[in-house]
Formats: structure tokens, C-alpha cells, sequence
């Protein structure tokens, strides 16, 4: 098997086999020439994608620099004179955006929206899978998964849409409320119960979909660890306990560590369908007052403070949960071998 | 629904004689969950398809959205889609959509086999440039300062290029292509087949289901772009779908369909709402349930590498 390969080029390591030790020397034995020569094709397939992320990524992410500038958009023809002719300043923007009481309010609705929705978004699609899980009719089940996929899929723009259907003013809440002779209750543009109203949201959308990942960990727990602890006489909620839950923790624990990296990101198309009919005061978080402050307004130098202060929030957020997910003996993110 | 009969997974057609007899609150209780789970999806999108084939008369005795059904009338769907606005729009979407996930998923694909093979040239290296972006998004304004000074503003490729590969497709595509059996490979590279040929002749014809569905995710993106278009479109005769939607629903403005239905009595404003709710729904709907069945699988494996 392995003397025809030679005549062909030399033997590529098979993904499926273990990785060869780091830095190890038989990985210098084949020159890069001939490396070259056997893998060109592969660095042609990766191309195109290699230059979509240089441009589409890498460069917007260098393009952070403007935090730093007094950016002019009208200085040139075109962003990158624009750019080269604007003035260094340094951190005089961040100095006007933690002194700018808009962003601290944006800031804590973030925080707040993000907690709440880790408390009373995060347990459900577990507590949805295991119950999808334990029903015996695979018919069934089937079913009700098709269903509460489906909404993961449609825009934010069609998810609000259906809230302002059934719960707005004119929506079907609104209606039945007139009929009873009752004072109808606009959710929609409540500013009090914003926080509720955007967590059932994505409750709608989501929880569906978030159970997959869930399903997928149950079905590799071992059966037999079940017949055990039932045979030692473990009740249905013991093994619940001391079986299921263990079995998921890897994956919830993963998902944690990756929704707290997003904890300044809370659904950015959701909040600015729905500022303006709920009010900056409630409804304005990091995301939105990025676009307010800055491509609404044409002051970009202080719009792109603003993401990059959360882009580097949020960066040592996932690597500071990830650390003490190793800390903790879990796998976390990018412990890959 | 029809695509989900069987599966594979965990399929376990009777209770084990270990487990307790089930308790029936319990088993009340679940029931009713789930079905108010099932119903919450479905009872919004029965009342908006009802009411958008509701007549004047039917929706004025409702009082706005109609639950009930009163015989049919398709006169808002022939309103909007005699030309005009919502026509133009649904068109755009569809140009966006078929183009843009053809592109996506040739690139991403031939990133994926490009990058399915370790120990080729810079394959660490190519690996952390990839998979780095699924951490570090770019940011908005200088996003915004890219697209505009590469002249697309205004044009379907704002919309087209950016998206077209997501870290986590490519991730999903590359597991699958890595749990191909290597001999199946070997035996090509050995019968002289060049990389492209054994992407082509070989990999692809066994990636169906992955294919399906990372295309189904890329098609819904596209299908699915609002923000980006409120970016980078300004002309309103280049708005997706998306944007209509918005402008019309949320929004509150009037939607302006074709001038040549001028003197017909117009159908109902709120049947034409909610018609353009079910045509932005229907794509999604039709296509979803031939995907559905290889969500399990093909997600599975992107979740236990990623």
C-alpha cells in the first residue's frame, strides 16, 4: 500500500491517523520544493476563500486602527485617503466614549440583557432536548422537531414581524383584548418589559435549534449506565442527576464559554428593528450605539472606538472562560491536538 | 414532515423493562408543553397566511387578523406580484440568493478539501487564518469603509461577497471530508487523478448530505440579508425582500405597488401585509423539510470538531 504512494509524491499524513509530535525533525525530511510541487493544487483551492477573509475580515479588522484617528470621511476620494489623510489623535475617542453616558446606558442594557437571557434563555433548549430525547414515538419526535427547527431559520425581520402580528397593536393580543372590553396592552413598544419580550424572542426562534447540539451529546451517553443506576434503584430524577447532566456537561460548558465571549453581543438585527418603537432608553445596546454613533451619524472614528473596545472585551471574556474551563478539567474551546 | 420518518439515532421503540412505569401529571404535563411549543410556531403562521387570503369583508369582521377561514381570495397576491416594488424585491432576493450561495459553496467547499489534508504545505498556518475570524468578527465601520471604497455600494455583490465563507460551514464541510476514508483517496492520487479530479469524482459525489446541508444554510443567509442591504443599499429598487418587509411592516409605509391597478378597487392593506409575510416565508418553508433530515448528522459532526 505504501510503496506505490512513493512512485505518486511523498505520503501525506492521513487526517484520521495521530497527529505526528509538534516540531517533531521528520517533518523537515521532504524539502519545501517538492511540498510545493505535490500541494500546489490544494493552495489553489484555498485561494479563493484565503482572499475573501483578507478582505472581508482582515482588513476590516486592521481597519480598527481608525479608532485611533480623527477619521474624516471626506478628506480624498475615496476610505483609503481618507484614511491616510486623517489625524492620529491616540485615545482622545475612547476618552469621549467613557465619558458619554449613551454608552454606559447601552452598556449595562447589554449586561442586563445578557444575564437574564443566561438565567432564563441558556437552561431551556437542555431541558427541551432531554425531553425530546426521553419520548418513546420517534414519529413523534421527528415531528416536533421539524417544527421548532423551522423558526431558526427566518429573519429577524420576519420574527418581529410575527410578534407585531400576534402581540402589537393591531395584533391578534390587541384584538382579543378590545373583544373582552379590555384595555389593549401594546407589548411591542412596552419599554418595561422590553427585556422580557426580546428573551421570548429568541426563545421562539432558538430554542429548537439549541437543542441539537444536546440531542446529538444524549445519544452518545451509554444505555447501560441508565439499566445500572436503575438497577441499583436510582430514581428517574437521580439518573437525571448523576447521569444525563454529567454526560452534557461538556457541551454545556463549551456554550457557556462561547456565550460568554458574545456577552456584549446580544442579537444586533432584533434591538434595531426595535428601538424605535421601544425607545433608545430600553432598547440601545453596544451593537446599535456602534451603527448610531457612527455610519447613522458619519462619525466613524468614534463609532469604530466603540466596537473595537468590545471587540477586546469580548476577546479576553472567551479567553478568560476558556482558562477556567481548563482550569476546571474541561476540553473549552481550542484545546484541539 | 415527510422527511423525517426515519432516523437513525437512538431509536428506541420500547420502554426498558428497568425503567419505572411513566407518571401521568408527568406525562400530562409534557404533553401540554410540547404542544404549546408546536403551536407557537404554527398558529402565527396559519393566522398570516389565512388573513393574506382573507376578503375585505372577512378581515373588517375580524377586526384585523383573521384566524378563521371564509372561502379565498388571492387578489393581494395579485396586486403585488402585477410588477412594483414587493415583484422587483422578490426577484433581487432570488438573484442574491441563487448567485450567492453558488459562490459560497464553491469556495467553501475547496477550502474545506484544501484544508482537509494535514501535513500539507502551511496547513497549520492556512488552519489559524481560517478558523480565527470565527472568533474575531470584523467590525462594522471599518466593514462598512471596505465595502463602500471597493465601489460596491449599490450593487448585488455588497451583498454577494462578504458572507460567502462562514467559518463555521467550512468547519462543518472539512469534518466531513476528513471522515472519507483515506484509501478511497490514496487509490485515486495512485491511478494519477490530479486533486481537482479527485475532489470532483470522488469527494463531492459522497458529500451529498453535507452539501445539502451547508448549502440550505448559505441559501437561508442570503435569502435572509436585511442588515447588510440597509449598509450598502440605498436605491430602493435594489432592496431584497428583507428590506421591503421591514419598510412595510415595521416601518409603516405604504406599500407602493404598480400604477396600472389604478381604478380596481384595492384589496385589503392588511391582506397585502401579510402576503408579503408568506411570500418572504414560502421559499424557506418549501425548500427546509428536504433538508431537514441531515441536520442531525451533518451538524453533529461540525459540533464534535468545532
Amino acid at each position: 500500500m505504501s510503496e506505490p504512494t512513493v512512485l505518486v509524491g511523498p505520503e501525506r499524513a492521513r487526517p484520521d491517523a495521530p497527529a505526528p509530535p509538534a516540531r517533531a525533525p521528520r517533518r523537515r525530511r521532504v524539502p519545501l520544493g517538492a511540498r510545493l510541487r505535490r500541494d500546489w493544487q490544494l493552495l489553489v483551492m484555498v485561494a479563493p476563500g484565503f482572499g475573501i477573509l483578507l478582505v472581508f475580515s482582515y482588513l476590516p479588522i486592521a481597519g480598527n486602527v481608525i479608532a485611533f484617528q480623527d477619521y474624516n470621511p471626506y478628506l480624498g476620494d475615496n476610505p483609503w485617503q481618507a484614511f491616510t489623510h486623517s489625524n492620529w489623535i491616540g485615545f482622545g475617542q475612547f476618552q469621549l466614549l467613557f465619558d458619554d453616558p449613551a454608552f454606559w446606558d447601552a452598556f449595562r442594557n447589554t449586561l442586563a440583557i445578557t444575564v437574564f437571557q443566561l438565567v432564563f434563555f441558556f437552561p431551556l433548549p437542555i431541558v427541551l432536548a432531554v425531553m425530546l430525547h426521553n419520548l418513546l414515538s420517534s414519529r413523534l419526535r421527528g415531528l416536533v422537531q421539524t417544527v421548532v427547527y423551522l423558526p431558526h431559520f427566518f429573519s429577524w425581520v420576519l420574527v418581529v414581524t410575527f410578534f407585531v402580528a400576534m402581540l402589537g397593536g393591531a395584533g391578534l393580543l390587541a384584538q382579543t383584548m378590545r373583544d373582552a372590553g379590555m384595555q389593549p396592552w401594546n407589548v411591542m413598544t412596552d419599554p418595561d418589559t422590553f427585556i422580557v419580550l426580546v428573551t421570548v424572542e429568541a426563545v421562539w426562534k432558538d430554542v429548537g435549534w439549541g437543542t441539537i447540539v444536546f440531542l446529538a451529546a444524549l445519544s452518545t451517553i451509554d444505555q447501560s449506565l441508565y439499566e445500572a443506576a436503575a438497577a441499583d434503584g436510582a430514581g428517574r430524577w437521580r439518573r437525571l442527576w448523576h447521569i444525563t447532566l454529567p454526560g452534557l456537561r461538556p457541551v454545556i460548558v463549551l456554550l457557556l464559554i462561547l456565550r460568554l465571549g458574545d456577552a456584549l453581543s446580544v442579537g444586533f438585527e432584533q434591538f434595531l428593528l426595535q428601538r424605535d418603537a421601544v425607545g433608545r432608553q430600553a432598547a440601545e445596546v453596544l451593537d446599535t450605539f456602534v451603527y448610531h454613533f457612527s455610519i447613522a451619524t458619519g462619525n466613524y472614528g468614534y463609532g469604530a472606538a466603540a466596537g473595537l473596545f468590545k471587540a477586546v472585551v469580548g476577546l479576553v471574556l472567551i479567553l478568560a472562560a476558556n482558562r477556567v474551563a481548563h482550569l476546571l478539567g474541561e476540553r473549552g474551546i481550542y484545546s484541539r491536538s | 414532515m415527510t422527511a423525517t420518518r426515519r432516523r437513525s439515532t437512538g431509536t428506541r421503540p420500547r420502554r426498558p423493562v428497568w425503567e419505572e412505569r411513566p407518571n401521568p401529571v408527568g406525562q400530562g404535563l409534557k404533553a401540554v408543553l410540547l404542544t404549546l411549543l408546536v403551536a407557537g410556531v404554527l398558529v402565527p403562521l396559519w393566522v398570516i397566511l389565512v388573513t393574506s387570503l382573507s376578503s375585505r369583508e372577512t378581515i373588517a369582521d375580524a377586526g384585523g387578523l383573521v384566524v378563521v377561514p371564509k372561502g379565498i381570495d388571492i387578489s393581494a397576491y395579485r396586486t403585488i406580484l402585477a410588477g412594483g416594488a414587493v415583484t422587483r424585491a422578490l426577484w433581487i432576493s432570488t438573484l442574491v440568493t441563487v448567485c450567492g450561495t453558488v459562490i459560497a459553496l464553491t469556495v467553501t467547499v475547496l477550502a474545506a478539501y484544501g484544508l482537509s489534508r494535514p501535513g500539507t504545505v502551511g496547513h497549520r498556518w492556512l488552519l489559524a487564518y481560517f478558523l480565527i475570524p470565527f472568533l474575531v468578527y470584523p467590525p462594522l465601520v471599518p466593514r462598512y469603509l471596505v465595502v463602500t471604497g471597493l465601489g460596491l455600494k449599490d450593487t448585488v455583490w455588497a451583498l454577494v461577497l462578504p458572507p460567502a465563507i462562514s467559518v463555521f460551514n467550512l468547519v462543518v464541510v472539512r469534518g466531513f471530508f476528513q471522515g472519507i476514508p483515506q484509501e478511497l483517496l490514496d487509490s485515486a492520487r495512485i491511478d494519477g487523478a490530479s486533486d481537482f479530479r479527485t475532489l470532483g469524482r470522488i469527494v463531492l459525489p459522497l458529500s451529498r448530505a453535507v452539501i445539502a446541508v451547508v448549502g440550505l444554510f448559505y441559501a437561508v443567509s442570503y435569502w435572509n440579508v436585511w442588515f447588510d442591504a440597509l449598509l450598502f443599499i440605498d436605491r430602493n429598487d435594489m432592496y431584497p425582500i428583507q428590506r421591503v418587509l421591514q419598510s412595510y411592516l415595521l416601518a409603516g409605509q405604504a406599500p407602493h405597488t404598480s400604477g396600472g391597478t389604478a381604478g380596481v378597487t384595492m384589496p385589503p392593506t392588511e391582506a397585502i401585509k401579510m402576503a408579503v409575510v408568506v411570500l418572504t416565508v414560502a421559499p424557506i418553508v418549501a425548500v427546509y423539510p428536504f433538508v431537514q433530515r441531515h441536520f442531525v448528522k451533518g451538524v453533529l459532526i461540525g459540533a464534535v470538531k468545532g
